[in-house]
């Protein structure tokens, strides 16, 4: 009995023993319990929500590309493509068995959907067939029964109904490179578009908009279980350009068959109303995107179709150059309107002899008579006694030799030669020849056509320096924008008068270069000048600075075809600048096809004229009256 | 003396009102609880868990009140008789399971997918009350009376390590230890012991199986393999930190219910009790074991004879391992070992077990005040 109660002393020892320490284990528990759910809570609470939660970016539509009447040139079209989710599916084979007999399914797409659907969780929609009329969506939608997991998802692609026409001023877009991200989650959405060129690259963010936000509820396989929340985002801006959809067209239909690009622009507002370059390309390829044939046959085609001739070729003026030498030579006073020259076909300077195109001069010459009959020795006189500085002063005043700023990705600025510009690139002294040459736009000099349209537009617009540009300026409205007031270039009216004089009789003067497309009827009359450049001198100049285009090189001994011109001559409205590549001579093969598009842009204009009044507007004009 | 003299014979009528109701509710609530957190398991539904979690408590009840009206002296009697017996189980599991592939724990009978392992926990509990029953206070001091008890320990757990079960292992090393600890053995027995085993334990790292090291490696360290072995313990966490004081709510648990918390029927059952009904709820439920537990005490201080008392503490020990080792597990304090939440969590041989061993607590109390001889009455063995 006592052996037992000592026993039993000792167990009440070790038993108390053994409860204190399962108090003390407990009370741990309960610490860390207080740890975690107390003191720690708004940490796993954050990170329980991050496990739950998960943001889905919403992508916008993209904002369309309008022209100046409200046209639309590039939309979002609506597609249409079939998904399968092989968890609501009887069998994902013989789903695709079924639904190949309403829509096409090729051996490639059905391998393709698969292998995708053995790869991923059941539950992850596998896209079928991208882009389904909408014949197709209706055979899948009534067939909906027979057919389950088979559902139609909407999506985004950019449409250009007017394709090629429009391919090098809207430009086109193609899925995100890797060096374009900026750190927008948009643009890391896998299909997401961005502009590549053209207007749809210079307002890429403004048509891109905003993208909007879905909170959903996901399980840990990732499943979504619902929505929480959603902001929408904001859908992309239209842009209204400048551009009247008429005249494009019917500009790229012109030029259609050449190589060489095409400017018009409003000579006050500076508003382009037709920019086109051929040859072109269909940019709704690139939205799809292109396969490896189509891009190599872009690429390498020597007339260059990617290129937009109108802002990136960069050509010798030749002959419409002589202007911007006239006025600079009326302006330092080397010159007066009645200076005359003796042309013998050709003038020599040291050993050198220097030719004009007429072979047996063309006599006694006076500036209106040079500019007319684009006599060359007449302005390599001028040139000799302005030298080149001059010439390229004035060039620079009136848009020439540097970039004149349109809203276009891919403008060059071609080239104005100075002594300093030749002793910097290639350290050698100017010779007072190269002057002379550089006096008929040729040489060194290098412009664009739109930079030649803007120089015709700033003589022909009374000396203001109009700068081009392809939209309202984000401004999304319809009304025609006022014209922005443009600083005047400093140059007597007068002389820009009498240069607009003998332009008007170059294309309508008995002796004039380019009589042969005169415009006869009455009030559309153009002005102008044609101009044709030596490959073989550009070619030499070209490899001189070295921005020489390889794929023009073939192309050997024929000449680029100019002409700058305007109209009406009696109000002008519109300037224009034509080359064509290798085309031979400015009257032939360019002037033709400026008369044309100025006769077009012209009687377009007068047709919205009579049209117009069909528009109520009657309380508006009134009120506005009295200011 | 008189009243010993009386509970010898005692009725089943007798015995029946000896029945402490109050542990029964006790159990029965933390079991109810289990039942509540199934449902929410199985996203509001009865099936598969709930139902079957209350079916196998209705029979575990029946069980328990069995045990408790046999009397203690059968017990004392077939001691080392369940212990072989289960031993033999185990045995048994280990030649399937080598047969078989993998880890393989459980006898399939029909109904039940029995875990002897679960079965030897109070199997030992068992077999150690009755070999100290029978030693002498002052022969505890000798070394030679441990080596029986530690091979009773030892043989079990060496099988049930060998399946590879991490968890019971522990279970059984450290329910054997604390009985000997109970029973009397010196201290300095037990820092002996604990030497030993930090000398063991670079060998017993070489025996464990990869999967066990990374389990040990990964506790030390979760966030390094957030997706990997660490998964497990940093959305416990998760769901029980964002649980906070009052929780998110019955059924509301986004942890559990979007499926971030695993095994959340079986060992992870406490975090999503903890998830929804926060701080509040998880006291609340330990508050209930602790009751339990200070029952277990107060049966085991009451107990006449020393079968009696070592047979509650024993339980009353097994409950708390259980108890401590899974809620510290869940709460990232110790390695995930894969050992339930008792009576909470799914698994049938575990509250089998577990409502056995109360039922053996009950028959210490019924009969507290019978005589029990030293060595046993009639020994069947």
């Amino acid at each position: 009995m006592n052996r037992d109660t000592d026993r039993q002393k000792l167990f009440t020892r070790r038993a108390l023993m053994l409860g204190g320490g399962q108090a003390l284990l407990t009370s741990v528990l309960l610490g860390r319990m207080y740890y975690l759910q107390v003191v720690e809570a708004p940490r796993y609470t954050t990170l329980a929500e991050e496990n739950r939660i998960s943001l889905r970016l919403l992508p916008p539509p993209r904002g369309r590309i309008l022209d100046r009447h409200g046209r639309p040139l590039a939309v979002s079209r609506q597609t249409y493509r079939a998904v399968i989710v092989a968890e609501q599916t009887k069998g994902v084979a013989e789903t695709l068995d079924t639904l190949s007999q309403l829509i096409e399914i090729g051996p490639a797409d059905r391998e393709r959907v698969l292998r995708e659907v053995s790869r991923k969780r059941k539950f992850v929609p596998v896209t079928i067939r991208d882009d389904l009329s909408w014949d197709e969506v209706t055979r899948i939608e009534v067939n909906a029964p027979e057919l389950p997991g088979v559902t139609i998802d909407e999506g985004q692609s950019r449409f250009y109904p007017y394709g090629a026409d429009f391919a090098h001023v809207l430009g086109y877009v193609a899925a995100v490179a890797e060096h374009e991200t900026t750190g927008d989650p948009l643009l890391e959405l896998p299909g997401f578009r961005i502009g590549k060129s053209g207007i749809e690259r210079t307002y890429d963010t403004i048509l891109r908009g905003t993208g909007g936000r879905s909170q959903v509820e996901v399980n840990a396989l990732g499943r979504v279980i619902r929505e929480l929340s959603r902001t929408e985002g904001d859908p992309g801006a239209d842009i209204v350009s400048t551009i009247d959809l008429d005249l494009q067209r019917m500009t790229s239909r012109r030029l259609e068959g050449e190589s060489g690009s095409v400017v018009v622009m409003d000579v006050h507002a500076g508003e382009v109303l037709a920019l086109a370059s051929s040859p072109s390309f269909d940019p709704n390829t690139f939205n799809r995107g292109l396969r490896r044939d189509e891009w190599r046959e872009l690429t390498g085609n020597i007339r260059a179709p990617l290129t937009n001739k109108a802002i990136s070729g960069q050509y010798p003026p030749g002959s419409t150059f002589k202007m911007a030498v006239a006025l600079a030579g009326l302006e330092r006073g080397v010159i007066t309107p009645h200076s005359r020259v003796f042309c013998r076909g050709h003038t020599s300077l040291g050993n050198h002899t220097f030719h004009c195109w007429k072979r047996g001069g063309h006599g006694s010459m006076n500036m209106h008579e040079g500019l007319v009959q684009s006599c060359d020795v007449y302005f390599y006189e001028v040139a000799r006694r302005l030298g080149v500085d001059a010439i390229a002063e004035m060039s620079r005043r009136l848009g020439l030799g540097e970039l004149v700023g349109i809203d276009l990705p891919g403008e060059r600025p071609g080239l104005m030669p100075t002594r300093e510009w030749k002793a910097r690139s290639m350290g050698q002294p100017w010779h007072q020849g190269e002057t002379l040459i550089a006096g008929i736009g040729q040489g060194y000099v290098l412009s664009t056509p739109l930079q030649l349209a803007v120089m015709t537009a700033r003589f022909v617009n009374g000396g203001y320096q109009v700068t081009p540009r392809l939209t309202r300026n984000g401004d999304t409205t319809m009304a025609p924008s006022a014209a922005p007031q443009f600083p005047p270039l400093g140059v007597s009216a007068t002389h820009v008068r009498l240069i607009c004089d003998a332009m008007k009789d170059v294309v309508n003067g008995s002796r004039g270069t380019a009589r042969g497309s005169m415009i006869r009827e009455a009030g559309l009359e153009m002005g102008g000048k044609t101009g044709t450049s030596q490959v073989r001198r550009i070619t030499r100049a070209e490899r001189a600075t070295g921005i020489r285009r390889n794929e023009d090189l073939p192309w050997n001994q024929r000449h680029h075809a100019l002409f700058v011109g305007y109209a009406p001559v009696h109000a002008p409205r519109y300037a224009i600048a034509v080359v064509i590549e290798h085309g031979g001579g400015g009257s032939t093969a360019a002037a033709p096809v400026a008369r044309d598009v100025l006769l077009a842009a012209q009687k377009l204009d007068s047709l919205r004229i009579a049209a117009r009044p069909e528009r109520p507007e009657p309380d508006r004009s009134r009120n506005d009256d009295p200011a | 003396m008189a009243s010993a003299f009386d509970r010898q014979q005692l009725t089943l009528a007798q015995k029946f009102g000896q029945v402490r109701w109050t542990l029964l509710l006790l159990l029965t609530g933390i079991a109810g609880i289990g039942a509540a957190m199934l449902y929410s398991a199985a996203n509001a539904s009865f099936e598969p868990w709930a139902i079957r979690h209350i079916a196998r408590f209705v029979i575990s009840v029946g069980i328990m009140l069995a045990v408790a009206m046999t009397d203690i002296r059968f017990w004392l009697r077939h001691a080392y008789g369940i212990y072989l017996a289960t031993l033999a189980l185990l045995a048994a599991v280990e030649v399937m399971g080598s047969v078989g592939m993998g880890a393989q724990r459980w006898i399939d009978l029909g109904i039940i997918n029995l875990q002897p392992s679960e079965l030897m926990k109070i199997a030992l509990v068992l077999a150690l009350a009755r070999y100290f029953h029978g030693v002498n206070v002052e022969h505890i001091g000798r070394v030679t009376v441990l080596v029986i008890p530690l091979a009773l320990i030892a043989a079990p757990a060496a099988l049930v390590l060998r399946q590879p079960d991490l968890g019971t292992a522990l279970m059984l090393l450290l329910g054997g230890g604390l009985m000997l600890f109970a029973a009397g053995v010196r201290l300095w027995k037990f820092a002996l012991l604990a030497a030993g085993a930090m000398i063991a334990a670079p060998i017993a790292w070489q025996s464990l199986h990869d999967y066990q090291r990374t389990r040990i490696l990964t506790f030390l360290a979760p966030e390094t393999d957030p997706l990997g072995a660490g998964y497990h313990i940093i959305q416990s966490k998760i769901a029980l930190g964002s649980g906070g004081v009052f929780g998110k709510g019955y059924l509301q648990g986004t942890q559990s219910h979007l499926n971030f918390l695993p095994e959340k029927q079986t060992d992870f059952i406490f975090t999503m009790l903890a998830e929804e009904f926060g701080l509040v709820g998880g006291v609340v439920l330990i508050g209930i074991y602790v009751l339990i537990l200070a029952y277990g005490f107060a049966i085991a201080f009451s107990s006449r004879h020393h079968f009696g008392r070592l047979l509650a503490i024993g339980v009353n020990i097994t409950l708390f391992l259980y108890l401590f080792i899974n809620v510290a597990m869940v709460m990232g304090l110790i390695p995930v070992v894969g050992v339930p939440l008792p009576l909470v969590s799914y698994g049938g041989t575990a509250m089998l077990s577990l409502m056995f061993g109360f039922g053996l607590t009950m028959s210490v109390w019924v009969h507290r005040d019978v005589p029990v001889p030293r060595r046993g009455v009639g020994d069947g063995l």
